[in-house]
């Protein structure tokens, strides 16, 4: 799918660009042309390979193969810093402030406006500062640590840090997920601005309708392959989710009816204090719940204290109608909960150890005799699990690292299925990983639930709530907003209830 | 601090409020240690006349200046979220080093200056291994403790320096000063006023702070950590070195064993005086506060009568101490800071 570009020099371009982690191969041969005046969106599912294109144009990752144009001319980015001076500036999705620093010294870290002698200008830096917050309409005190911000605060201070520049080139990853209707629209006018003056902006959202709004050009990428770049004008949301899914929405979200039965996980009035307030839900075994917001919003936390890994101040939880403690996972895990963690890397997998040894950690129990490991049991269980959830191994003695995204994901899922859980809690389930694997989870997750499991499934995939979930609870900076039926569960809704513009909690 | 000055127009004053409660916070920190400081003087000289003298005073701050010199190093060291264990033994070779050049008739100036090229010698090996080895600063500057106290004891074995093989210029260097105040605690004046300088008004000086806040985003926001890194070695490298070159000139007597467990007393002056060992906060006017109260601790427990053995367990108790107010303030400013924020959230929201 070519379109006729222009004949201009593109200001940053990315040619045959690839790069791998270990097995997982996040690009392959990825073009992209980025040009003066023109705000260009990139487009594709979680881990379509999105954010390290950005890595690869900002200077972090050196792509493997391929080459980095600025101005028609090859360059190679060294680091960060060397992209910053070609002007280059970007807005990462996670905010990576400097707690301990002001928010003033935070935008203008190694940049700082200097009187005689290099000395720092601390005044001017403050003064530069309330100039940038009054310019995008924000009320924050340059002085303020920032530690202790609302993700939308740190966010906002990203997207000064990034204004700062006067960049040639503007990258905003997911800019806009934190912020509120009034928030997007200034942003939204400064970009407009900088585009005018002739600025090139590199733009990723998931709600598809800003990517209509802002950008001139798009380019779709799937599993880390190039689909299309082509204009705005002329597409249609459909098109765009087409490109990006390359499958009909049916064939990912294989999503069968189930028969609702009894409450398995009961939430009352759950606080943890300054995290989550008064979240109230039931979980009902053949169940899908879909758990849905912002970064930021509260989801996992929620998870995390349901399980018992962090304490919560107020509320009760009930597993079949027995009553957990506060900060006791053990205790959880014996009622019959399992929590697939967020980030498989750090929290649900040792990476280190075989694919065996990780199925087996939570089974020392179910495997042991009198104290003792039984090697034997071990393996039988881990190889039941390997294959119910066909993972693709050669080994099972092979180190977990060296699986793909989803082949671990799957190991992370066969470690708590193998508890034998009543409340399966999965966090992200398919970040990062290719459609195929995904599509594969969506179908397991399904046949659990329709075996009599309850699902709690918090997802920042939009498209995989409303395909997946029976019923969606959206949260609102650290409240349930809304508690959606599967049938009146759309992106508008949903998204409405996530920032705060919605229906009040049911 | 101009720093934390204010415009009076710049915020909102729920925003306003809470930084200057954080600032308060900060401030109290180093403000605290300095009262107690006081507190125990003041006591002590009520109970002992003669403690506060002139040479008392003079004593105070002799005592102090060596620990305070190796704590601004050390302190830099930490802010950048790393340790530098191996000072004690940087101190003690370095000092032998002056020593040997001086009492073969050198230049006392260019003695010192050795001493100080040796220190940054080993801040550069120090710096280029914590850099480029990826390997927690703990270890690498514990096997450098090791190793430089054993090229010490290759180098030097048995041998002594004593006061009478150094020229006498640099002994009095060592002792006297203007009326109470010692040339050494003027010298570590201006280095304390200068680091803080640096620290506070100079850009690579606040990338020190940022990398050891957050070392992620420090790189994603373009700071050449590793060469930053390598400076705050160097600056504790110099300054230990430096530290060593005092010693010889107050002390007079050096043998392989100088210096040996400093590195312990100086890293619990530097957490005594608020520099956070997590990294990106803290300054070296806390750090020197901090060592200034350890070193006063050993004068003022002789002189009201209790005995030295007590000296060590009362600096681990104040260690803890120290730690625990941290600990206790820290969760008390984030609860205070999520509080804040979720008021701000709803009042946005009700409004």
């Amino acid at each position: 799918m070519t379109d006729p570009e222009p004949e201009r020099t593109p200001v940053l371009a990315l040619e045959g660009v690839s790069k791998s982690f270990g097995a997982v191969r996040a690009l392959r041969d990825v073009s992209l042309r980025l040009y003066a005046g023109e705000a260009h969106a990139l487009a594709g599912e979680n881990g379509a390979g999105k954010s390290t294109l950005i890595k690869a144009l900002a200077g972090v990752h050196r792509p493997d193969s391929g080459t980095v144009l600025l101005d028609g001319a090859p360059v190679v980015f060294h680091g960060p810093a060397d992209a910053r001076d070609a002007g280059v500036a970007v807005i990462y999705q996670e905010p990576t402030l400097f707690p301990d620093l002001s928010i003033a010294e935070n935008i203008f870290v190694g940049r700082q406006p200097r009187r005689s002698f290099g000395r720092v200008d601390h005044k001017s830096v403050r003064q530069a500062t309330a100039d940038l917050f009054r310019r995008l309409g924000v009320d924050l005190d340059p002085d303020q640590p920032a530690r202790g911000l609302s993700i939308a605060d740190q966010q906002l201070v990203e997207i000064a840090k990034a204004l700062s520049f006067d960049a040639r080139v503007l990258i905003m990853d997911e800019p806009t997920a934190a912020l509120t209707g009034s928030e997007v629209a200034r942003l939204f006018g400064v970009v407009r601005a900088l585009r005018e003056s002739g600025a090139a902006v590199l733009f990723i959202s998931h709600r598809l309708e800003e990517v209509f709004q802002l950008c001139q050009r798009v380019t779709t990428l799937r599993d880390g392959a190039w689909i299309a770049s082509e204009p705005v004008e002329g597409l249609t949301e459909d098109d765009l989710v087409r490109r990006m899914v390359g499958r009909d929405l049916d064939e990912l979200y294989p999503k069968q009816d189930a028969k609702v039965g009894e409450v398995a996980l009961s939430v009352r009035r759950l606080t943890r204090e300054g995290v989550f307030t008064d979240v109230s839900f039931d979980v009902r075994r053949g169940e899908i719940v879909g758990l849905a917001g912002l970064v930021g919003a509260g989801r996992s936390e929620v998870a995390r204290a349901v399980f018992g890994v962090d304490r919560w101040d107020a509320g009760e939880v009930e597993v079949d109608g027995r009553p957990l403690k506060s900060g006791a996972p053990s205790l959880a895990m014996s009622a019959g909960l399992a929590l697939v963690p967020e980030d498989r890397r750090e929290q649900g997998l040792v990476m280190e150890m075989s694919i065996e040894r990780n199925i087996n950690l939570t089974g020392f129990g179910a495997t042991s005799r009198a104290g003792l490991m039984n090697r034997g049991a071990e393996r039988s269980r881990a190889v039941d699990w390997a294959l119910r959830l066909q993972v693709k191994y050669a080994r099972l003695a092979d180190v977990v690292g060296t699986l793909s995204g989803g082949n671990q994901q799957k190991v992370v899922l066969a470690k708590w299925l193998a508890t034998d859980p009543r409340v399966l809690i999965v966090d992200e389930p398919t970040r990062g990983i290719d459609v195929g694997t995904k599509a594969e989870v969506h179908r397991l997750l399904s046949q659990l639930a329709a075996d009599g499991l309850a699902v709690l499934m918090i997802s920042s995939d939009l498209p995989e709530i409303l395909g997946m979930a029976d019923r969606v609870l959206v949260m609102h900076e650290g409240r349930l907003a809304a508690d959606i039926p599967r049938a009146e569960a759309t992106e508008e809704s949903v998204m409405a209830a996530a920032t705060g513009r919605g229906r009040n909690a049911a | 601090m101009t720093m934390t000055a204010k415009p009076a127009s710049a915020a909102p004053p729920e925003a306003a409020s809470t930084s200057g409660f954080l600032d308060r916070v900060l401030k109290v920190r180093e403000l605290a240690i300095l009262v107690v400081l006081v507190l125990m003087l003041l006591a002590t000289q009520l109970d002992n006349h003669a403690f506060l003298s002139e040479q008392g005073i003079k004593d105070l701050l002799l005592n102090a200046t060596i620990l305070v010199l190796v704590a601004v190093g050390q302190a830099t060291v930490v802010i950048t979220r790393n340790v530098d264990l191996s000072v004690g033994s940087t101190m003690g070779i370095t000092a032998f080093a002056a020593g040997e050049f001086l009492r073969g008739g050198g230049n006392p100036l260019v003695g010192v200056l050795i001493a100080i090229a040796l220190g940054i010698g080993f801040g550069v090996v120090n710096g280029l291994l914590v850099s480029l080895g990826q390997v927690p600063a703990l270890v690498v500057t514990l096997g450098t403790l090791y190793i430089i106290r054993g090229l010490d004891s290759i180098w030097f074995g048995s041998k002594q320096i004593t006061a009478a093989d150094l020229p006498s210029g640099f002994a009095d260097f060592g002792h006297n000063g203007f009326g109470a105040v010692p040339y050494l605690a003027l010298l570590t004046a201006v280095v304390l006023i200068v680091a803080a300088y640096y620290l506070r008004s100079y850009r690579s000086g606040r990338d020190l702070y940022a990398l050891g806040s957050s070392p992620e985003a420090a790189r994603l926001a373009g700071v050449p950590v590793r060469k930053r890194i390598l400076t705050a070695y160097i600056v504790c490298g110099a300054l230990a070195g430096l530290a060593g070159a005092l010693y010889l000139a107050r002390f007079g007597n050096v043998d392989s064993g100088t210096g040996n467990g400093y590195e312990l007393t100086v890293v619990s002056a530097v957490v005594v005086g608020g520099v956070a060992f997590t990294g990106g906060s803290g300054s070296v006017y806390g750090a020197a506060l901090g060592a200034l109260l350890l070193t006063s601790i050993n004068s003022v427990l002789p002189s009201i009568g209790v005995s030295s053995v007590w000296v060590q367990a009362i600096d681990g108790i104040l260690l803890l101490l120290a730690i625990a107010v941290d600990r206790v303030v820290a969760l008390r400013v984030a609860a205070v800071l999520r509080k804040r924020a979720a008021q701000t959230r709803s009042a946005i929201h009700h409004a």
